[in-house]
């Protein structure tokens, strides 16, 4: 609850204050700080204590070889391993100051502030329309003309407007891959968030497709604070500002993008990204 | 002969006995309904179905013993739906897998089994005795409600457990409640697989005998049930009873009574496999 009122306050002074070149309101993005996490699965130590700080309006790429805990990691900030069996957590992470795992935290509201575009495209069997609209109605939104205006501004940030403007009542299960994972981009964006996890958002689609979701990404900087786990190096090196190496639950390094694939200070980062090992 | 040979021999030996076992199925199916068919077919009109039962065959009819099923049909419906999807939602989507949760899925199962008069004899006990209900079209129902109960819960906890994991993370991670994931998403996605089970369920409810006789169903009603706590036949009874008379004409109404009792199952089945197909299209 405190995240969306500490949010709310912020978002009215920002009317004022932040604009972009064209004079339109953006949305704020948030800061996210990890001390000392550690997460089990039962007896298995996924995260061994990681400390780390991501800027707002930044692209944070995590890395690392399967099993390195890097998506543990990232289901982390919007608590979606709340519902895996076994899952145990220590440390802090803290959302504009606010600790996400003290107790008195609505997940639920969390969950509004910080959105999830998954592996593979998730599209509900259900219409465009109804897709993009569902993050509004669950918070009891029923004004139609607001729903039409978020879901046309949605759609249009996730550069997928003018492909489905006319058939916004056809099933969102009939649209490509890559418009399927647009979709699910514009559904998160329909409810505003201040930061979007993106979990291998590309490794199901083609390399069209996945240009432009990088497109994309670049473009949704500018409002949003975003973390992209991937195994394709070019996509992290291409995409994002900061560059995380995770090997065997550990933060092995973590630094600009361009000092850690130019220049990286462990022999480990080195190897992986050369494709030595992983 | 070699071993090739033989081996297509086996073939086609284990071919043919298939080929018969199915049909010993099928035959007796057939053969019976045609039978049926035979017996009962001239004997339905308008007036067998609207008219009430009688000592004489010819003027008797099933208006009562239909309405008194519809009833039970109805009835049993409004009771075993709610309480069966929502305790297969609950099992699926709420409580721990623990010890206790294991315990009560396979109790789910037994229960599946337990023979009809059973559950008959503690409609019996508990709604007709100790409610004091009587021998109403509401102990009935609440009996068969019973029965059925078990087939409804494992349908919805199949047809829930069905939907995509990821439609769960897509629904969540939008800052939807457990509830308001159930709620539109899950429910709607196994619609089609719960919708499937209610109705097998219900089309066991309405050929069900055992169990209403226990509970007091009379043979003979000269109305049709106006109120849930009226005295009631159902279709199988009035088709029991005809068959035990010694008369040919009764023989020839029951044999009319099983085709209409057929009817409504086939339908019922046939809407089943209707909304199946309906929902496995949606999916893929």
């Amino acid at each position: 609850m405190e995240i969306t009122m500490n949010k709310i306050a912020d978002r009215k002074i920002d009317l004022n204050t932040i604009s972009s070149k064209d004079g339109t309101e953006l949305n704020q993005a948030s800061r996210i700080e990890a001390k000392d996490v550690k997460v089990w699965y039962g007896d298995f130590m996924a995260i061994k204590g990681i400390d780390m700080t991501i800027k707002p309006n930044t692209v944070t790429a995590f890395i690392g070889p399967s099993g390195c805990g890097k998506s543990t990691f990232l289901r982390l900030f919007n608590r979606m391993n709340d519902y895996v069996e076994g899952f145990k957590m220590e440390g802090k992470i803290k959302i504009n100051e606010d600790n996400i795992y003290k107790k008195k935290i609505n997940v639920e509201e969390l969950r509004k502030e910080i959105g999830m575009v998954f592996q593979k495209p998730n599209p509900f069997p259900k219409s465009i329309f109804e897709n993009v609209a569902y993050g509004l109605k669950i918070q009891g939104i029923t004004d139609k003309k607001f729903l039409n205006e978020r879901v046309e501004k949605a759609l249009r940030q996730a550069d997928l407007w003018e492909e489905v403007k006319g058939d916004l009542k056809k099933s969102a299960l009939a649209l490509s891959g890559g418009q399927q994972q647009r979709l699910c981009i514009a559904r998160t964006l329909a409810v505003k968030p201040s930061i979007i996890l993106m979990d291998e958002p590309t490794s199901a689609l083609d390399p069209i497709s996945t240009a432009k979701i990088e497109e994309l990404i670049h473009h949704l900087k500018e409002e949003y604070t975003i973390i992209i786990v991937t195994h394709n190096m070019q996509q992290a090196s291409r995409i994002s500002d900061y560059t995380a190496f995770f090997y065997l639950g550990e933060l092995i390094e973590f630094d600009k993008t361009k000092k850690i694939f130019t220049n990286p200070e462990k022999k480990q980062t080195e190897n992986y990204i050369t494709g030595r090992f992983g | 002969m070699n071993s090739i040979q033989k081996n297509r021999l086996k073939d086609q030996l284990f071919k043919y006995w298939g080929i018969a076992c199915t049909l010993i199925g099928l035959v007796l199916l057939v053969l019976f309904i045609g039978d049926i068919l035979i017996d009962g077919i001239s004997r339905i009109d308008w007036a067998f179905i609207t008219d009430l039962p009688s000592r004489k065959a010819e003027k008797s009819g099933i208006y009562t013993a239909l309405m008194g099923s519809i009833w039970i049909l109805l009835l049993t419906t409004i009771i075993a739906v709610p309480v069966g999807v929502a305790a297969g939602v609950y099992l699926e989507e709420y409580s721990k897998k623990n010890r206790l949760s294991a315990i009560l899925e396979i109790n789910i199962s037994n229960l599946a089994g337990v023979p009809s008069i059973i559950y008959g004899l503690l409609g019996l006990e508990v709604f007709v005795r100790i409610m004091s209900l009587g021998a109403s079209v509401l102990a009935g129902a609440l009996t068969l409600s019973l029965l059925i109960l078990p087939i409804i819960i494992v349908a919805t906890r199949e047809a829930v457990k069905a939907v995509p994991k990821s439609i769960r993370d897509a629904s969540y991670a939008l800052g939807a409640s457990k509830w308001q994931t159930i709620w539109y998403q899950l429910l709607p996605a196994s619609g089609g697989g719960i919708l499937t089970g209610v109705i097998l369920a219900l089309s066991r409810a309405v050929g069900e005998t055992a169990p209403l006789i226990v509970v007091g169903a009379l043979a003979y009603v000269p109305f049709a049930p106006s109120n849930p706590l009226d005295e009631f036949s159902v279709l199988p009874i009035q088709i029991f009873n005809w068959i035990s008379r010694p008369q040919h004409g009764f023989i020839e109404n029951a044999a009319a009574a099983i085709i209409i009792l057929l009817l409504i199952t086939f339908v019922m089945n046939g809407i089943a496999v209707y909304f199946r197909n309906k929902w496995q299209k949606k999916w893929k």
